[in-house]
């Protein structure tokens, strides 16, 4: 230790102006990463300049213009559920996106939001029922949930990560168990509440769907400007500053637990928001509307869409929920998804173009090289025929073989797929490339004898690889932010 | 625990300790951990516009002596006394707004957050508007973020180009090492603090770094008016800023007083370095 040695000479002066050093490059370089590649990174550039409230009232004009040019019974109820969730997925934004606090038990909140609503607005209490006009009915119920969400936000105080997962994840077990068996004769039991009132605006009952679609997309608008608005007020500062180091923001004057306890409550009353109009206009609700399932859509919605960014929260949640009980229950629809999903895959990831000429073509000619040989050997191995309608399917006939015995031998091809699967993201490039015909070839054949079949399991499957896809494209989601983790 | 050095020391004006207030005042402060004690029968006290030093080898307690009185551990025994009144025992976001803020040893700042909203974070115990308020951006909202913008943009030039505007807008893990610890002192700064903890502000900083975070200590206390409180291992940064020097050792005071008395004394000598081997062969 040199106590005694002179302090050292100053250091060459600091440079006069703002310059160019490794750490500003950095920054920019990590900035520019931040965009879509291409044009499409120019687009969202230009977006950015458009302040964010003309950007959201534009998107929702869309949104409310889509009944205009004709939605079908089905397409409305798809929209209906879409922007519930997506009305969930940024109430949930709030305490895992901005505060961090891992809630499991979200859902419940959605629950006791629909079946306040149903009790007070109903036939279900007492000989004449409750029936409150919506304008009270609603705050009071959003502000019941919201005392009830600090309930469930006191562990959280000592309650980190993994720990408070699990202890919300049982509360929102024992919300459906709740609602399963106690006071079957004012809660329903698994029967659940019927008959419950519409929501009343100024007067006017909205009993049609297209009426409950226009109200949504009013509410998520209105919902995300209000909380945009938090965001980046001494609230949502402070929400965030509790995210990112707990301990930090205590000793830059942040309440940490009051914060925390803020965020539950307000991700809470979202959710009642939703779950008021979700009852009204399902007219009924059932304990398992309120099951994991739904859970699972709505952080699906949140990761895919990017958590922390409100906009991202709503995207992701329409974007699944579209796919999910849109697309995906029609085989057709459903087959345009995967087979364009990995053809964009292709597209984007394999360079140089030569090398995606190459795969593709070398899949075609094994697909009919594949099929000439099966249909010499034997006429069983080709007795059936794929699955896809329309032209994939006509496309398909002589070049993906079916068996007579589809299922077998689909089965069979699912396990092997997902072994050439991992083995495809083990291997070298070279390898890779070589396996990537086959492996594509193989997806083709598992499609068409089992998968589009069977369309209750291959939506779950289907969501689970695009969040596989999106993790390892952009693992901040569509429209977050990328993070970094602190390391101490 | 050694009398003899506790005596003004060369650096600080004879007899200019005593004409100002204290400003914190550790009471015979003990912090055990079951059996572990951290800190035991501590005495400190830091004046009004006085830049206090604490050294000591690794483990000799000093970071704990900040979470001691940011409230991050509450005492054993023992008091800890800020501007008059008893802190000990109170919640960190209760004494940080009192006015004691902190940088920490290994940094920690809300990394995913830009410069600016660090520091305007740290305004959060100076300002009152409710959420409802910031929602419909009335009047005490607007004024609370304009006033925290303006004290974030205040306490960010104090820095001068180093977190120069085209900055604010980064999130701070783009920053460089020293950036960091820089952007630290000015979170903490906003915190509006009439004392300053310090934590190894100069760790990892080449010589002309740590020269000039050497300067801003001493313009810190001349400009802003906080007392400092600054644990720091680079000798020079010590030797050159502080008033008073104090040394621990496994949680006790071993030398408090001027720069050299300190640096010379034979406890902390052993302290640093081992017994003199003249003194063990004799012994032998």
């Amino acid at each position: 230790m040199s106590l005694d040695s002179p302090p050292p000479p100053a250091g060459p002066p600091p440079p006069a102006g703002p310059q160019l050093g490794a750490d500003e490059w950095v920054a920019r370089e990590a900035h520019r990463r931040e965009y879509l590649p291409s044009w499409l990174g120019r687009a969202q550039r230009q977006a950015e300049r458009v302040g964010w409230w003309p950007r959201l009232a534009l998107a929702g004009l869309a949104a409310a213009a889509l009944p205009l040019i004709g939605l079908g019974g089905f397409q409305l109820q798809v929209g209906i559920d879409a922007l519930v969730v997506a009305l969930l997925a940024v109430g949930l934004n709030i305490t895992v996106g901005w505060t961090g606090l891992l809630d499991l038990g979200y859902v419940a909140f959605f629950g006791c939001g629909a079946y306040g609503f149903a009790l007070v607005s109903s036939g279900q209490v007492g000989a004449n029922g409750i029936h409150l006009p919506s304008y009270l009915s609603i705050p009071l119920v959003m502000l019941f949930t919201a005392a009830l969400g600090v309930l469930v936000g006191l562990p959280s105080r000592r309650l980190v990560g993994d720990y408070l997962a699990i202890v919300t994840l049982f509360f929102g077990e024992a919300f459906v168990e709740f609602t399963n068996n106690v006071a079957p004769n004012t809660l329903g039991g698994p029967n659940g509440i019927v008959g419950i009132d519409p929501i009343s605006i100024f007067g006017h009952q909205i009993t049609t769907n297209t009426g409950y679609y226009l109200l949504l997309v009013v509410v998520l608008v209105v919902t995300m400007a209000v909380l945009r608005l938090l965001e980046f007020s001494r609230t949502g500062r402070a929400w965030r500053a509790v995210r990112e180091d707990p301990l930090a923001a205590g000793s830059m004057t942040i309440p940490v637990d009051r914060v925390k306890l803020m965020a539950f409550a307000f991700g809470a009353a979202v959710a009642a928001l939703a779950g008021t109009i979700f009852a009204a206009q399902q007219i009924s609700v059932f304990p398992t509307d309120f099951d994991t399932p739904i859970l699972i859509l709505i952080y699906a919605g949140l990761i895919l869409g990017g958590a922390g960014s409100i906009a991202g929260a709503a995207t992701g949640a329409l974007v699944i929920m579209v796919i999910y009980d849109g697309l995906l229950r029609s085989p057709t629809d459903s087959g345009y998804l995967f087979y364009g999903l990995i053809l964009l895959t292709l597209v984007v990831k394999l360079r140089p173009w030569r090398r995606l000429g190459l795969v593709l073509g070398a899949t075609v000619a094994l697909g009919f090289a594949v099929h000439a040989i099966a249909a010499a050997v034997s006429a069983r191995a080709v007795a059936g025929s794929p699955t896809s309608t329309g032209w994939i399917g006509t496309a398909m006939h002589d070049w993906v073989i079916v068996p007579a015995n589809a299922a077998v031998a689909g089965n069979w091809g699912f396990v092997a797929l997902v072994c050439l699967l991992i083995a495809l993201v083990q291997v070298s490039s070279r390898t890779r490339t070589i396996l990537l015909p086959p492996t594509l070839y193989l997806a083709a054949f598992v499609w068409e004898t089992r998968l589009s079949v069977e369309p209750a399991v291959t939506r779950q499957l289907m969501i689970g690889a695009i969040l596989i896809v999106m993790m390892n494209a952009r693992p901040q989601g569509l429209l977050g932010q990328r993070r970094v983790e602190a390391i101490t | 625990m050694s009398a003899d050095a506790n005596q003004p020391g060369t650096a600080a004006p004879e007899g200019g300790e005593h004409r100002r207030d204290s400003v914190l005042q550790l009471q015979s402060l003990s912090l055990s951990f079951g059996g572990l004690r951290a800190l035991s029968e501590l005495d400190l006290q830091v004046r009004e516009r006085e830049i206090v030093s604490l050294i000591g080898p690794n483990g000799a307690g000093k970071t704990t002596v900040f979470n001691v009185i940011t409230g991050v551990y509450e005492p054993s025994a023992g008091d800890v006394v800020f501007a008059g009144k008893s802190i000990a025992g109170l919640l960190p976001h209760t004494i940080a707004r009192k006015g004691i803020a902190r940088t920490f040893q290994s940094l920690r700042l809300f990394l995913n957050m830009s410069v600016m909203e660090n520091v305007m974070a740290a305004t959060y115990g100076h300002t009152k508007a409710m959420p409802w308020e910031s929602v419909l951006r009335l009047p005490r909202a607007r004024r609370e973020e304009r006033e925290a913008r303006a004290l974030a943009t205040e306490v960010l030039s104090f820095f001068g180009q180093r977190l120069a505007g085209y900055r604010w807008d980064q999130p701070a893990y783009s920053l460089s090492y020293a950036n960091r610890r820089r952007l630290e002192i000015a979170r903490a700064l906003a915190t509006q603090p009439s004392l300053l903890l310090l934590d190894e502000p100069a760790a990892g900083m080449n010589p002309a770094e740590t020269h000039e975070i050497t300067e801003l200590i001493a313009r810190l206390r001349d400009e802003r008016d906080v007392a400092i409180l600054v644990i720091e291992h680079d000798m020079h940064v010590v030797a050159s800023c502080s008033d008073r020097v104090v040394a621990l050792d496994h949680g006790v005071k071993i030398a408090e007083g001027g720069f050299d008395a300190v640096a010379g004394h034979p406890a902390v000598v052993e302290a640093y370095l081992g017994r003199d081997p003249e003194a063990l062969s004799d012994a032998g």
